[in-house]
């Protein structure tokens, strides 16, 4: 199958891409040199996947995400400055530090939760798409989670009652072949997730994650169906989560040659590649990351002045009315 | 004699009055819609034909999914109700009722919200047993970001219910099904009971009995029962079960000296304990008798009649309680 793509899209995919990966290297670097001291949830080797479907999405467009949703908020537009300082816990982060990376919510990016209970982002979603349906606003919702989470009872709850309604909703799931430590064919029995959307009635669609044109296209697919009113898509993204479960975690569970393959794979300079045979400059490419660098430092600036929280947080936002002392 | 109406038609009302004014009402839930008889106890009746099955969606069996898609349509402005048909089965539902609706607005920073309303019967007394009849009240009392909302009548559930919606903190609201039939005397359209004020439902002079729910009824007979042996109690009905109206309840142990507190749930770790504790800590020394509970069995509840009565906190037991602290010596 040939794969055509707009080159303004295909320079926008890189620019998410690359935004994702130089604030995962940011963060990793922060920890290492104990600048930062946060449970962390690394996205390394998932970067394109959600860089290239949310290329494919409207700002205002809704999102739903996992703790490990880095990369989902950030190629949605989640802003630099508030998301480095979420991530750090100080008050000038998206939610004042009362999120953390968990939790990062940002409706003017679309990001309405985080969730860090893995699976339970996809009823969510489909409230949000049911919104939309009622309104006739146009807007579609996605949701992003991993293999590891298509085994609880939420994911077959949403997605039979998404296709019974025909909700504008993309469940997109991002194979990284780990539920935590569970390698993929510890945990499923089914060969792949997409099968799953069958016995829903569902569409659904299994694609290399890592394909930026294919990826986007899929995606793109799948919006235009929703906002058609054709109803739910269930993507399956094949990608691979090339760390541990979190930062720092020991992965010797993820079989040596297992991580060979992955490296092979690395979604980081198969994109370049991309790039550079669709006559992108190497000095173009190179002048994207430079700038993206330096909005990365410019956050993590950010992120260490701002102000811890004070102890009256803690009365605030339980209910709309600020609680007693 | 002014008009009448019952628990049933009074929320079926206040549902009605909120979705008329407000395109982002809708109703969630198994059964609601007309196709499948509008509920199971008929609470939404007649709304699917005002409104559409778009805003009254009948659902699969589903809890985690009605809960789940009220959160999100919350999320994005709408005012959601979600029918649990019966409180047991909020225990399919409890994570995203526990972890999202009750914890979005703080772990957003306020940028977020989830006004939605979980509507949910329960009751002991009519054999359902065990897996068909809790009060898990304290439960969700215990969850910070929720508010828990009983009526004991059809007037404060129609205001409460009004209040409940326009809320924009998720409210779990209980209806009890042995009090579906009460007949109020109608408040009329656009009746609300802010939520957070307790009732005074009968004035008294040497004890309160504290209560909410059907319990009402029972403290209301035991309170008549004893002004006939010249002890004088006082009823507080609190409606709003969390956050409780601490003032009203203060100032009526105060004032009595002597505080029951009565529910259906069962005693051990209830709302009760929290109600007692707060009261020693605000008056010890003031009270004329040690604050006591009472509440259902510490067991599962039974199905067979005999059985249930003997569950449910007893008539002679409340009395008795009352009589004992007026009689307390120290």
């Amino acid at each position: 199958m040939t794969e055509t793509i707009d080159r303004d899209k295909l320079r926008d995919i890189y620019t998410r891409t690359m935004r994702v990966a130089r604030a995962d290297e940011k963060f990793r670097s922060l920890l290492m040199t104990g600048k930062l001291a946060v449970i962390y949830y690394t996205v390394r080797g998932q970067e394109l996947v959600s860089a290239a479907a949310m290329a494919a999405l409207e700002q205002d467009d809704y999102l739903v995400t996992t703790y490990r949703g880095q990369h989902d908020q950030i190629a949605k537009g989640v802003p630099l400055n508030p998301l480095f300082a979420e991530i750090a816990g100080k008050v000038g982060g998206t939610c004042r530090g009362k999120g953390g990376s968990m939790h990062i919510t940002h409706p003017d990016s679309g990001v309405m939760v985080t969730t860090g209970v893995v699976g339970s982002g996809l009823p969510i979603a489909n409230g949000l798409a049911l919104a939309s349906q009622n309104r006739g606003d146009g807007k579609v919702t996605i949701v992003c989670f991993g293999d590891g989470a298509t085994n609880i009872g939420a994911f077959h709850e949403a997605m039979n009652m998404a296709q019974l309604w025909k909700l504008p909703v993309i469940f997109l799931c991002q194979n990284n072949r780990y539920g935590e430590h569970t390698a993929f064919a510890d945990h499923t029995k089914v060969d792949s997730i997409v099968t799953r959307a069958k016995a829903y009635g569902m569409e659904g669609v299994k694609v290399d994650g890592n394909d930026a044109i294919l990826m986007y296209n899929t995606t793109k697919a799948a919006v235009d169906r929703a906002r058609a009113g054709e109803g739910p898509t269930l993507i399956e993204a094949m990608c691979y989560r090339m760390m541990g479960h979190f930062f720092g975690a020991d992965f010797s569970y993820m079989p040596k040659e297992h991580l060979a393959e992955m490296a092979a794979e690395d979604p980081l300079p198969r994109l370049r590649q991309l790039m550079l045979d669709h006559q992108f400059s190497e000095a173009e490419l190179d002048a994207i990351v430079a700038d993206l660098d330096v909005q990365m430092d410019a956050a993590a600036e950010f992120a260490a002045n701002s102000p811890l929280p004070g102890p009256e947080e803690i009365r605030k936002d339980v209910f709309e009315e600020e609680i007693a002392a | 004699m002014s008009a009448q109406i019952t628990v049933t038609q009074a929320i079926n009302r206040a549902i009605d009055e909120a979705m008329a004014e407000d395109e982002g009402v809708i109703l969630l839930g198994e059964d609601v819609a007309a196709k499948q008889g509008g509920g199971v106890f008929k609470i939404s009746a007649g709304l699917t034909e005002k409104y559409g099955e778009n805003r009254v969606r009948a659902t699969p069996i589903s809890e985690q999914a009605i809960v789940g898609a009220c959160v999100g349509a919350a999320l994005a402005g709408f005012r959601p109700i979600a029918e649990i048909m019966l409180m047991n089965f909020v225990t399919v539902a409890m994570d995203q009722i526990v972890n999202h609706a009750a914890k979005l607005r703080f772990m957003s920073g306020g940028q977020t919200h989830v006004p939605l309303v979980l509507r949910t019967t329960t009751g002991v007394g009519v054999g359902f047993g065990g897996q068909h009849s809790d009060m898990l009240e304290a439960w969700f009392a215990h969850v910070p970001g929720l508010k828990v909302v009983t009526p004991s009548n059809a007037a404060d559930a129609q205001g409460l219910m009004r209040a409940a919606i326009a809320c924009n903190d998720p409210v779990i609201f209980i209806e009890n099904i042995l009090c579906y039939g009460l007949k109020s005397d109608d408040p009329g359209p656009g009746h609300i009971v802010p939520l957070g004020k307790a009732a005074v439902t009968r004035e008294g002079s040497d004890c309160s009995i504290i209560t909410y729910g059907r319990t009402v009824l029972d403290a209301l007979e035991i309170a008549e029962r004893l002004a006939g042996e010249g002890i004088s109690v006082e009823v507080i009905d609190l409606r709003t079960i969390a956050p409780y109206d601490e003032a009203t309840v203060t100032a009526s142990v105060e004032k009595t000296g002597r505080a029951l507190v009565l529910h259906e749930a069962v005693k051990q770790y209830g709302t009760g304990a929290e109600i007692a504790s707060r009261l020693n800590e605000k008056l010890f020394g003031k009270l004329k008798a040690p604050v006591t509970r009472i509440g259902g069995a510490f067991s599962a509840v039974p199905m067979a009649n005999a059985l249930e009565q003997a569950w449910i906190p007893n008539k002679d037991a409340i009395a008795d309680a009352v009589r004992t602290a007026m009689n307390w010596k120290g």
